[in-house]
């Protein structure tokens, strides 16, 4: 099994715009902090052809800004992306040079199936715009490889000539899924695809991307609140917290071991279809600003088990078993 | 135990444009005082207009059309918009599901909270209404609360805001709680401190809760009887043992089969065939009977009725019974 993709130590910080009152402030000589978010922190990963890896962690933790960097749709401030080998910058701010062959090799599917499609163009366009562009189809043929598209993500040729207002929310997201497919991609980057979804129609869209993997030998990389999709899903699971991957490791070893604090009271705070009356021990406040992380540890305020060098060291990230690595000091 | 509240044959129509639209057609369940009744549906299923038709918050164009909602043997319906009033936030009270557009962003919390109790006790002094605010606000888990309450809505976070927002419901110690979604705009880490609270509050203080959700997994573990609706009715309803463990209709048997955890790793889900249908057009006879895997001729000709089984137990389905061997 070779790597399909290495990520290497990739930040993206967001900086906020001075305001014109700190700009003044700025001319008289006084120092005007800027605030800075590091939205993605130093991270690394390395994804293996065919597997599927899931990212989880808590809103505002970055997941969603790593698949987009990933995915090529926002530009990196530090670090490195290799696809296959070859060195690709993702987005290239102020170079629009794209390196179109690994751009089209890893696609994007969205949250939202109402808001990801251009409500004005009808389905047969939205698919075959992306190839026609990048001249892997001619015009004439693009009739008979959309049909063929959508039939491969179980929807009726017939949606060919409808607009996407026409479709129900999981319709919409077998759309998003063709338009992705269409320029044969062999990386898929699905940002919580199937949470604006309802409950019978969640298991359709698991489904389906099972499905696809297994005709298309695809890779996903998997990003999601929802636990239980991701234990059902993924081969390998990657575990955020502000920003930080805090443990990573193999599906059943992390559902079965957890080894970091944050990574067990995750899986313990998800609600399962269990009637004995569950007894919740949640994780104590919230998630903190990432503009002013704490010191040390990112979680040790909310953690249980923390010591005093959580206060003021950074844990390492440190193998604990085969495969299965972990940022904590209890660890030590 | 005594009913807080009993629905019998509700249902309220929406007359719109496109055409009539039965959102709640004909719905009877109980809840009994201090219990936890989950209401489970997928969206447009009719569980949200089921909670505001409880504390009368139906506009036109929809209408009750009829029915009857009791609530501690008084019927709600015919009731005057005064009395309504005065039952609203004070012996009923509703949590919904974006805490952001409940709270008033240009008051401080404070300001919110005392108007609450004031509203139903116009001789308590502020000093009361402030010590009650703020011993309300420590119960829901807010630290320092004496401080916070000077806060307005904006300085705090989203799972905060809905903490807010349930001290708020439990200020005047309602006898029931209708929330809608309370933790599905939430993080799990919050939603599980959330649903940890709400359970403990109602065991302290004896309230009934009727909690609304499209995630079965979430009312498993704290409700002691579920209510699932499919397209505007309650297709079965009975204890929460019963409907997780001994589910009877095949659409609550098809939501329970396709959760991830009860499959096995890797391999396809169970799913739900088809999709959820519009409201405008349901079809003749049973709304599910073309999603269903046990459809007979007549579920296609037929409205199923509601059928007891036991006591607590009800099912709207002609043929169920196969099924359950």
């Amino acid at each position: 099994m070779t790597d399909i993709l290495k990520v290497l130590q990739v930040s993206k910080n967001f900086v906020k715009p001075i305001d014109i009152a700190s700009k003044v402030v700025n001319i008289f000589g006084n120092f005007y902090n800027q605030e800075v978010v590091h939205a993605v922190d130093n991270v690394s990963f390395n994804v293996t052809s065919g597997e599927v890896v899931g990212v989880v962690g808590e809103s505002g933790c970055g997941k969603s800004t790593l698949g987009r960097m990933i995915a090529g749709i926002l530009p990196l401030t530090s670090g490195k992306l290799d696809f296959h080998d070859q060195h690709y910058s993702g987005f290239d701010e102020g170079n629009y040079k794209h390196n179109s062959h690994i751009d089209l090799k890893i696609q994007m599917i969205f949250q939202d199936p109402f808001s990801s499609l251009n409500p004005r163009q009808k389905i047969i366009d939205i698919i075959s715009e992306a190839p026609i562009h990048h001249k892997l189809i001619s015009k004439k043929d693009k009739k008979y490889f959309v049909k063929d598209i959508l039939n491969k993500v179980g929807l009726g040729t017939d949606a060919m000539d409808r607009f996407p207002h026409q479709f129900s929310g999981g319709q919409r997201q077998r759309i998003g899924i063709a338009r992705a497919l269409a320029v044969s991609p062999e990386f898929i980057v699905c940002d919580e695809s199937i949470a604006a979804l309802d409950v019978s129609i969640q298991a359709q869209v698991i489904n389906l991307f099972l499905k696809l993997r297994q005709d298309l030998n695809l890779t996903y990389l998997f990003i999601s609140h929802d636990i239980g999709v991701i234990q059902h899903i993924a081969d390998r699971v990657v575990v955020m917290y502000l920003g930080q991957i805090v443990e990573t490791a193999s599906s059943d070893e992390i559902f079965s071991h957890p080894n970091h604090p944050y990574t067990k009271a995750l899986l313990q705070g998800v609600p399962t279809l269990d009637t004995k009356k569950k007894i919740y021990t949640p994780i104590k406040g919230e998630i903190p600003s990432p503009i002013n992380p704490p010191s040390g540890c990112y979680f040790h305020p909310r953690c249980k088990f923390s010591i005093n060098k959580c206060i003021t060291d950074k844990p390492s990230y440190k193998e604990v078993s085969p495969n299965h690595f972990s940022a904590c000091h209890l660890n030590s | 135990m005594e009913t807080i509240l009993e629905i019998k044959n509700l249902k309220t129509h929406f007359f719109t444009k496109a055409g009539l639209i039965k959102a709640v057609d004909d719905i009877s369940f109980k809840i009994k005082k201090g219990e936890i009744v989950g209401l489970v549906g997928e969206s447009g299923s009719g569980k949200s207009i089921t909670g505001f038709s409880i504390i009368g918050l139906i506009d036109a164009p929809g209408r009750i059309v009829s029915g009857s909602i009791n609530f501690k043997n008084e019927p709600l319906l015919n009731s005057s918009s005064n009395r309504m009033q005065s039952l609203r936030g004070n012996r009923l009270a509703m949590i919904f599901q974006d805490p952001m557009m409940t709270l008033n962003p240009v008051l401080r919390i404070d300001t919110q909270m005392i108007e609450t109790i004031k509203a139903h006790d116009k001789n308590i002094s502020n000093q009361e209404a402030f010590r009650r605010c703020r011993d309300t606000l420590g119960l829901v888990g807010i630290s320092s609360p004496e401080e916070r309450m000077k806060a307005y809505p904006h300085q705090f976070s989203g799972g905060m805001r809905q903490r807010v927002c349930i001290a708020i419901a439990m200020l005047n110690k309602p006898d029931l709680i209708i929330a809608d979604e309370p933790t599905t705009a939430l993080d799990v880490t919050i939603q599980g401190q959330v649903i940890y609270e709400m359970q403990e509050l109602c065991k302290k203080t004896g309230t009934a809760l009727l909690w609304i959700t499209h995630d079965l997994a979430v009312v498993a573990g704290i409700a002691s009887k579920i209510c699932v609706m499919y397209a505007g009715r309650i297709v079965e309803q009975g204890s929460v043992d019963d409907i997780i463990n001994k589910p009877m209709h095949p659409y609550t048997i098809g939501l329970i089969k396709s959760v991830p955890s009860q499959n096995k790793r890797g391999e396809p889900l169970h799913q739900i065939e088809g999709m959820v249908p519009s409201m405008l057009e349901l079809p003749i006879g049973c709304a599910f009977h073309d999603r269903c895997t046990e459809t007979i001729e007549n579920c296609k000709i037929e409205k199923p009725i509601e059928t007891n089984q036991s006591d607590s137990r009800v099912i709207r389905c002609f043929n169920f019974k196969d099924i359950r061997k």
